[in-house]
């Protein structure tokens, strides 16, 4: 229960002014007379209240937790109301975007704006009616009460009236000791949905003469379509036509999203998925090598770059072989603290270790697909896509579309990643809809998803650290490159804690293409540094926790730069939980411990890993894991997130790579390409949040780059060895054999 | 092309396709039950389990031909009002992350509580390992699994 002159801030805010005060959904929704208040809630006489999740849901659980921001402002019964899926509509929502840990974070303050606006509006209509002051009125389970006369009256009744009132222009938020649903664990809005089958997913999406279109890409990074003969083709049974697309436009100027591996497909399209599989075996095709383009790509509508797409055929041997050449040469000098070259020709020793790590697909379960209808109407699309806006412009450009006849569903998506995030297949099915003048869901298959990909870059790293003669460590030096970027992130810990201190790094351009996968970069990096810790830790005689709280410690202290990105404070904090709750100083005997910590994303994390050898192959017991994301909106299921990013971690570190042989992908799918199973899951996972009442950071990512080092320092004292190369499962096999 | 008489979930259905079509692709184009999930038609995930006959089977490796007159059951028969108590324990856990896998994975587990109605966390793992979930939700499943089989003493 909260009123109006509660406690709280005072916020000052702008955003609602662009919002239309009221809308009454009328025929168009064929619903009875919802009214809306804020973009976000729908009410109804009766008293039933709706509210809109605003991003697309992925399996971070945002359609559960985002509208319990709006509900805790609001005052309703979270049990009697309904959360339903927003459709792409930026301008009502502000923001519909899924990525980079962002929703809760950017959602705290809006979300709660948005509850607390309609509840001002409900209350002054309340205030009005039985001409009461506003600050005698209370809100409770969606209904207004005035005790002094003892009087109530429902949300519903007032919806109306409250939808003519002025939107506020100032408000007052609850305090974080005063929220009463967030922090508390609500179940998953379509749990029932999912466990019983129900059509969520835009590969269930069906209408009415849709037809069924598949894709063929060239067999190789570096190819093109030259010509193809589909004569056989349009022979078989139920098959509509054959024909090719160009994806994007000569010219266009892609942004930083519109990533696409091959311009230049040849369609399948028919009456049902398996005439489409069986007649696109049918197609011949004759394919070309690539020349060398140079693309104008503008980020996120930003900074413009000149991006290479060499020629030839790339193969994972070559890539590996070149970048250690690489790292041999020159890089660009990322930051430099101190005199780093003076201390390593002065040290008494030198520790060098290079780490690596291949291309990873992200495999999502749900293989890429996207439903079109492309009429003179409309652009209709139900899409799998993980920010929504960022495709305007390219629906616009590339469909001949005006930006006002675009109409998207947002499908739930089976997992994104960052994957989804690379919309191209919905400008694939739209032009394929055009063509065929019907609807359209375009499907790739498991082998189309994994070969023509927007992988997870290919990295390597090499820490170097100066010692000198008293075992102190003088200097830190990082080398980074990757293929096409790479993954050094300058600003963060270590950087802060050393006098000397030099990070460069460096970039091979490719035509295998690449993107956004959980935690980009920082899934690599910190995997090589949490490891080199490690190994310095143990160099110096240091306990690995002590070692980093001690670093941590000089750099909340005294740090050194500037430009440091992480918060020394809050990350002892994790380090300290962590030692607390795994009971680091009392491993069980038979069990090989081992510890990794990192921040991302505004977030900080730590993981206590488990294992013991079963016949030369690890067996991961227990992980304990902290994380500090400040206040949790929704407990139970932060856990899962970090319970997931624990075992895809594990997975992707253990077995994860893709592997290319002249521009082909070696493996096409999952029988050929190793993901964890329930069997290599730990035992256990121990979720422990940092109770801190700071506003919310991110949750998806941040567990994730720190267990690949927490599994690899547990790995070493398992096994003796250091693990420099993923996947490990390479180094263990070695082992046993 | 061929008629064939399929019985899903107690009902019979009469389809005119190609034999090979693997149940799969019958049951989401034809039949309109697209809980089982396509996931890479190879055998290797296991989003597309469905019952045979009370087994645990990827339809996806299952030609039509071989399924007519046999007894299927997909997610969408497995219970009712979607009370099976794998379901049950499903929610109660509240296991899923993204939620695709997850049809396939409650079919499995189904069909192993019907041969083990108490298996062990080694039993578990042996016979979910056939089933993929990206997101990582597999301590929650094993935790589902025994919470279902208590369900299910009841």
């Amino acid at each position: 229960m909260s009123s109006i002159s509660g406690g709280g801030m005072l916020l000052g805010f702008s955003w609602l002014a662009s919002l239309k005060p009221t809308e009454v959904m009328g025929a168009a929704t064929g619903a009875k007379d919802w009214v809306e208040l804020t973009g976000f809630i729908k009410i109804l006489p009766d008293n039933q209240i709706k509210i809109l999740s605003p991003n697309p849901e992925f399996g971070q659980n945002v359609m559960t937790s985002l509208p319990m921001l709006i509900a805790e402002e609001l005052e309703v019964d979270w049990k009697k109301i309904t959360i339903e899926m927003g459709d792409y509509d930026t301008p009502r929502f502000k923001s519909q975007f899924t990525g980079g840990s962002q929703s809760i974070r950017s959602a705290w303050g809006p979300l709660r704006k948005a509850g607390a606006t309609a509840k001002y509006m409900l209350l002054q209509a309340a205030a009005n009616q039985w001409n009461v002051p506003v600050a005698e009125l209370t809100a409770s389970n969606g209904a207004v009460i005035h005790k002094a006369s003892n009087r109530s009256i429902t949300y519903g009744q007032l919806a109306d009236a409250a939808s003519k009132l002025p939107v506020p222009t100032s408000l007052v938020l609850k305090k974080s000791t005063e929220l009463s649903l967030v922090g508390k664990s609500q179940k998953n809005v379509e749990g029932t949905k999912i466990v019983s089958g129900k059509s969520l997913f835009t590969m269930d999406y069906q209408v009415e003469g849709m037809l069924i279109a598949m894709a063929i890409h060239p067999p190789a990074f570096g190819m093109q379509l030259k010509s193809f003969d589909a004569t056989e083709a349009k022979k078989m049974p139920g098959i509509k036509d054959v024909f090719d697309i160009e994806v994007y436009k000569k010219g266009y100027e892609r942004a930083g999203f519109d990533t696409r591996t091959f311009n230049h497909l040849i369609v399948v399209v028919g009456n049902s998925t398996w005439e489409v599989i069986n007649a696109r075996k049918k197609v011949v095709a004759q394919w070309e090598p690539i020349v060398e383009t140079k693309e104008m790509v503008t980020n996120f509508g930003r900074r413009k770059e000149e991006t290479i797409i060499p020629a030839g055929l790339e193969s994972s041997d070559k890539h590996m072989q070149k970048m250690l050449e690489l790292q041999g040469q020159k890089a660009r000098v990322l930051r430099k603290d101190g005199d780093p070259e003076a201390a390593f020709a002065s040290a008494k020793k030198i520790i060098e270790k290079t780490y690596s790590a291949p291309f990873l697909p992200h495999n999502t379960m749900e293989p890429i697909s996207c439903f079109a209808h492309i009429t003179d109407e409309k652009a209709f699309f139900v899409a799998p896509i993980q920010i929504p806006d960022m495709m305007k412009q390219n629906i616009v450009a590339n469909l001949d579309v005006p930006a006002d006849k675009i109409e998207m569903k947002l499908a739930r998506m089976g997992g994104g990643f960052g994957r989804r995030a690379y919309g191209h297949y919905i400008i694939e099915a739209g032009l394929i809809s055009k063509k065929m003048k019907a609807p359209v869901k375009l499907i790739y298959t498991r082998e189309d998803d994994m070969t023509n990909g927007v992988y997870r870059p290919a990295y390597i790293v090499t820490y170097k650290a100066a010692l000198d003669a008293n075992n102190n460590i003088t200097a830190i030096h990082i080398k980074g490159g990757g293929i096409p970027e790479h993954a050094v992130h300058e600003n963060r810990f270590p950087a802060g804690a050393f006098e000397n201190y030099l990070a460069e790094g460096w970039e091979l351009p490719s035509n295998i293409t690449i993107g956004a996968f959980r935690a980009p970069r920082s899934n690599f990096i910190a995997s090589a540094e949490q490891s080199f810790l490690d190994e310095l830790a143990q160099a110096i005689g240091k306990d690995p926790i002590d070692f980093r709280i001690d670093l941590l410690k000089k750099a909340k202290a005294n740090p050194v730069g500037k430009n440091n990105e992480y918060d020394a404070a809050r990350y002892m904090g994790v380090l300290e939980l962590v030692k607390e709750k795994s009971k680091w100083s009392a491993t069980p005997k038979g069990t090989h411990r081992g510890v990794a910590a990192y921040f991302c994303h505004n977030s900080y994390a730590a993981h206590v890993v488990d294992v013991t050898m079963k016949s030369g192959q690890p067996v991961i017991d227990k992980v304990v894991s902290v994380l500090d994301c400040g206040i949790v909106v929704n407990p139970d299921a932060a856990k899962n997130m970090v319970e997931g990013a624990v075992i895809d971690g594990i997975g992707n570190c253990l077995f994860g790579g893709l592997k290319f042989d002249k521009g082909v992908v070696t493996q096409q799918n999952l029988n050929q390409y190793r993901m964890i199973r329930m069997k290599e899951a730990p035992k256990k996972i121990d979720v422990h949040f940092v109770q801190n009442g700071i506003d919310p950071t991110g949750l998806g990512e941040p567990p994730f780059p720190p267990i690949f080092a927490a599994l690899a320092n547990a790995l070493y004292k398992a096994t003796g060895k250091r693990f420099y190369q993923q996947p490990f499962i390479n180094e263990l096999n070695k082992r046993t054999s | 092309m061929a008629k064939l008489n399929l019985k899903v979930n107690h009902k019979t259905y009469t389809v005119d396709v190609d034999p090979a079509t693997p149940l799969l692709w019958v049951l989401r184009d034809h039949l309109h039950l697209v809980g089982t999930k396509f996931g890479c038609a190879v055998g290797a995930c296991g989003a597309c389990t469905v019952h045979m006959n009370g087994m645990a089977m990827k339809s996806c490796q299952l030609p039509v031909s071989a399924a007519a007159t046999q007894e299927i059951t997909t997610i969408e028969g497995l219970s009712e009002n979607g009370d099976h108590p794998v379901q049950k324990a499903w929610l109660d856990i509240d296991v899923a992350q993204c939620g695709y896998c997850q049809t396939g994975q409650i079919m499995a587990a189904a069909a192993l509580l019907k041969q083990k109605p108490n298996p062990t966390d080694a039993d578990i793992d042996n016979f979910m390992s056939g089933n993929i979930c990206r997101c990582g939700t597999y301590t929650r499943i094993r935790e589902a699994i025994h919470s279902a089989a208590n369900l299910s003493k009841k």
